[in-house]
């Protein structure tokens, strides 16, 4: 059992954290007044929406600046810089080399992107953790971050959200939340996809809940669990890769942990899902509040697909570091409603 | 032509890269090599903090071309901290009214695309109120 988790040779932790929220707010009543008479039940208050000079790379940069903020490094110490995102500016063209060159952590570096649906960002980290782990590199920088594509008219078009974050992974000794292990579980699911050319995703309908969230997350985070024979009871917080705001409450009791321990990180009833960003920035949520000792649990997923889930014990170090930087709720204060119609034109969505 | 010209700018678009004069310490953007106050030669490299003030602002309803889309938008001479004046778009501004001596911050952002859907993203510096936090 214990031979599948990931723990590295050498002690990994986050030693810098970063997210960025944009300034607009789509309330899902406006969506749900558009397009379906405003009746029936809505899965958020309101989502992220970015500006129309934004993308993943903009967003990405600025969770970066902050997390390099906090890990208090100069960045041509990184040695990797990896884009997680379902949403980068080009087809070819890697959103890593424009953020290591704006960084200032290029040339002596790696750079490249991460497609995993949602846990891109994830997936990201659990290479960080071997790169650093293994003591080729001492720093890397995994990035999630997405402007979110829903339909017009689609169900997803509630959630799909626009955010960023960024972890730097680094030695334990000088980390604001060690890692303690990781699992990650990988299935090949129908529940989501776009194909390439696409704008816009396509579900699985029925298969979205059940077989693809509940299943991986469960699978993941159990294993983890019993492998540090850990209980939910070991952990102050809980992360979960947030689609909507039943999905993660209902998954944190599956589990059994409770909505208290889960409430911190649970960013997307204000936010919305920002996919490759969804657990990591409700896990910059928590590194804002945490005290040293605490512990935290994290299970992101990803349609297609898969679950990394992730146990951190925070640091004395936290304290110190973690005002270098705005914290998460400080973006999400920062809030300007708008309607569908600059919704519209802001993402662009006639523009074709 | 136009992709050398911003490939040799990308640090001062991306990052406010400009340079620190040896002899009379004066910062200096854009980099430009030559101290404009004591003349002497510059090429310490310096970033600036990106934080500054609106000195003055317009708002743009006929863009020029390439930034169709993008109108109505605000342009506003900013003082950095460290002294040099430039010009940028602010944004972010959501329902605040632009002042002169609004608290901005540089942001590095989307300006536009070269040749439309086919052409290379330009990205460079725009500024932003303030954002507040502790």
């Amino acid at each position: 059992m214990t031979a599948k988790i990931l723990r590295p040779q050498r002690e990994v932790g986050i030693v810098g954290y970063g997210a960025y929220v944009p300034r607009y707010r789509l309330p899902a009543r406006e969506i749900n007044r558009v397009w379906h008479g405003s009746m029936g039940g809505l899965p958020v208050q309101e989502k992220a929406v970015a500006g129309p000079d934004e993308d993943t790379f903009t967003m990405g940069l600025e969770a970066a600046r902050n997390a390099l903020a906090r890990a208090a490094i100069s960045p041509e110490e990184l040695r990797a810089v990896w884009v997680g995102s379902e949403s980068h500016p080009y087809a070819v063209k890697p959103t890593g080399t424009l953020l290591a060159d704006a960084l200032g952590a290029a040339p002596s570096v790696q750079a490249g992107d991460w497609e995993f649906a949602c846990k891109a960002g994830t997936e990201a980290m659990v290479a960080a953790m071997g790169l650093v782990g293994s003591g080729m590199a001492d720093y890397a920088l995994v990035v999630g971050a997405d402007t979110a594509q829903g339909r017009p008219g689609d169900a997803l078009e509630y959630t799909a959200a626009s955010g960023a974050a960024a972890f730097i992974l680094g030695p334990a000794e000088n980390a604001l939340a060690r890692i303690l292990a990781s699992y990650s579980y990988v299935t090949d699911t129908p529940d989501f996809w776009r194909r390439e050319g696409e704008k816009y995703p396509s579900h699985g309908q029925r298969f979205t809940g059940e077989p693809a969230y509940f299943h991986h997350i469960l699978q993941a985070g159990r294993t983890l669990l019993e492998a540090l024979d850990m209980t939910p009871e070991d952990f102050t917080y809980a992360v979960f890769h947030q689609p909507n705001t039943k999905f993660p409450q209902r998954v944190a009791r599956m589990l059994g942990f409770s909505q208290e321990q889960i409430a911190a990180g649970l960013l997307v009833p204000r936010i919305g899902n920002t996919y490759s960003a969804s657990a990591m920035i409700g896990l910059t949520a928590i590194l804002d509040v945490a005290q040293p000792g605490d512990r935290i649990f994290m299970v992101s997923f990803g349609s297609g697909a898969g679950s990394d889930a992730f146990a951190l014990e925070v640091t004395e170090a936290l304290l110190e570091r973690r005002d270098n930087a705005p914290h998460t709720e400080d973006y999400i204060a920062r809030r300007t409603e708008i309607d569908y119609g600059l919704y519209v034109r802001y993402r662009a969505k006639l523009a074709e | 032509m136009e992709l050398a010209r911003l490939w040799r700018s990308k640090k001062q678009r991306y990052t406010l890269q400009g340079e620190v004069c040896p002899n009379c310490q004066a910062k200096i953007f854009p980099p430009r090599d030559v101290c404009p106050v004591c003349k002497e030669e510059a090429r310490t490299e310096f970033t600036f903090s990106g934080r500054g003030k609106v000195v003055a602002f317009t708002t743009v309803t006929q863009p020029p071309h390439g930034y169709e889309g993008q109108a109505p938008y605000v342009v506003a001479l900013i003082e950095l901290e460290e002294g040099p004046r430039l010009t940028a778009q602010l944004t972010d501004l959501g329902q605040e009214e632009p002042y002169i001596g609004m608290p901005v911050e540089m942001v590095t952002r989307k300006l536009r695309a070269v040749e439309g859907k086919r052409g290379i993203l330009v990205y460079g510096y725009k500024f932003r109120p303030r954002l507040p936090w502790r």
